[in-house]
């Protein structure tokens, strides 16, 4: 990432270019860590385990699934489940961004925790190897930094206001930041077809299933399409 | 060891060992399997969605209908709209809580 004796002109306008990416990147994300950090407060967790989640998980949407299962009274089997298959994906990442992080085994077995949606997309946006190295290592810290301040914030400012967070409707941030997580999505009539799907067995199975148990089984509406068949 | 510790430790192990497997394991020109990628593809959509239900309609494990179902519907008017991540949050909340004035809900 440092400067090269040979940068031109050309690279430090790639450079900054992928910096101003990387900031508003981490900054469209911290609103989400805060409601991260106001479920975590809400449903009693420690302050240093929603730091635990934010950085030793450190996956949005799978931090949100595991930690609403367990704010519903829910299993850590299904919290850890729920988790881990929203997670599957940085699998993908791993082996998209894999041919621009070649580096000694220490250094891969580090950057590798910042493999997450925001930093493979700023890296894999780049052309030239070097660049989307500098733009994975751009996106993933600086998502890194600001969505563990801002789960600190939503912990601590937002989350010990207790009535508060019904009275200004804070609640409805939650729903409201999956549905926007969720929105890419939705013009794609498979993907439609699996909300639905998603949404009713969470709903139909809520009063009949263990907490958690319902928003795990939701991935059983994967199998409407077969992902076992090759095609 | 609390259960929300537990949780957070073995599902960071799991998360971790997917984050890395492909830097550590691939040269950078393997493939996964196939049925691997579908599954990526396929399983964040029935999971948000189950999230969005859950966290609207559902309390203490029953059926409810309350304010979080208007913040939701402007939630889904500002995305449709193209508004910005921070409005849209913004918008449910203030819209949650304008009508939990009005109708005590």
């Amino acid at each position: 990432m440092s400067d090269s004796p040979t940068a031109t002109a050309e690279d430090r306008a790639v450079r900054n270019r992928i910096l101003r990416q990387a900031g508003s990147i981490s900054l469209a994300v911290s609103p989400f860590a805060a409601a991260f950090g106001i479920i975590c407060a809400e449903a009693g967790f420690e302050l240093i385990e929603a730091i635990g989640f934010s950085a030793l998980v450190f996956g949005g949407s799978a931090q949100f699934a595991s930690a609403t299962v367990l704010a519903d009274g829910g299993a850590v089997a299904a919290a850890v489940t729920a988790g881990a298959l929203l997670n599957l994906r940085s699998l993908a990442f791993g082996v998209v961004m894999a041919p621009a992080l070649r580096g000694p085994i220490w250094w891969r077995a580090l950057v590798s925790q910042l493999m997450i949606d925001e930093s493979t997309a700023v890296g894999s946006g780049q052309t030239e190897l070097r660049w989307q190295r500098y733009g994975y290592l751009a996106g993933g810290l600086g998502v890194f930094v600001l969505w563990n301040i801002s789960t600190i914030l939503g912990y601590t400012v937002l989350g010990s206001a207790g009535d508060l967070v019904t009275t200004y409707g804070i609640d409805a941030t939650i729903p409201a930041s999956f549905i926007a997580l969720l929105w890419p999505k939705i013009h794609d009539p498979q993907q439609r077809i699996l909300m639905v799907l998603g949404a009713g067995i969470a709903i139909l199975g809520a009063p009949f299933l263990p907490a958690g148990v319902p928003i795990v089984a939701s991935a059983l509406a994967v199998l409407v399409f077969r992902p076992w068949r090759s095609e | 060891m609390s259960d929300p510790l537990l949780t957070v430790l073995v599902l960071a192990g799991i998360s971790y060992a997917f984050k890395s497997a492909g830097p550590l394991l691939l040269g950078g020109d393997s493939d996964l399997p196939a049925w691997v990628d579908r599954l990526a593809l396929l399983l964040p959509a029935p999971l948000l969605a189950a999230l969005v239900a859950n966290s609207t309609f559902i309390e203490d494990r029953a059926w409810n209908i309350d304010a979080r179902v208007v913040g939701l519907i402007v939630a889904a008017l500002a995305l449709w709209r193209k508004l910005p991540f921070v409005i849209v949050v913004l918008l449910a909340a203030v819209a949650t809580a304008l009508t939990r004035q009005l109708v005590g809900g």
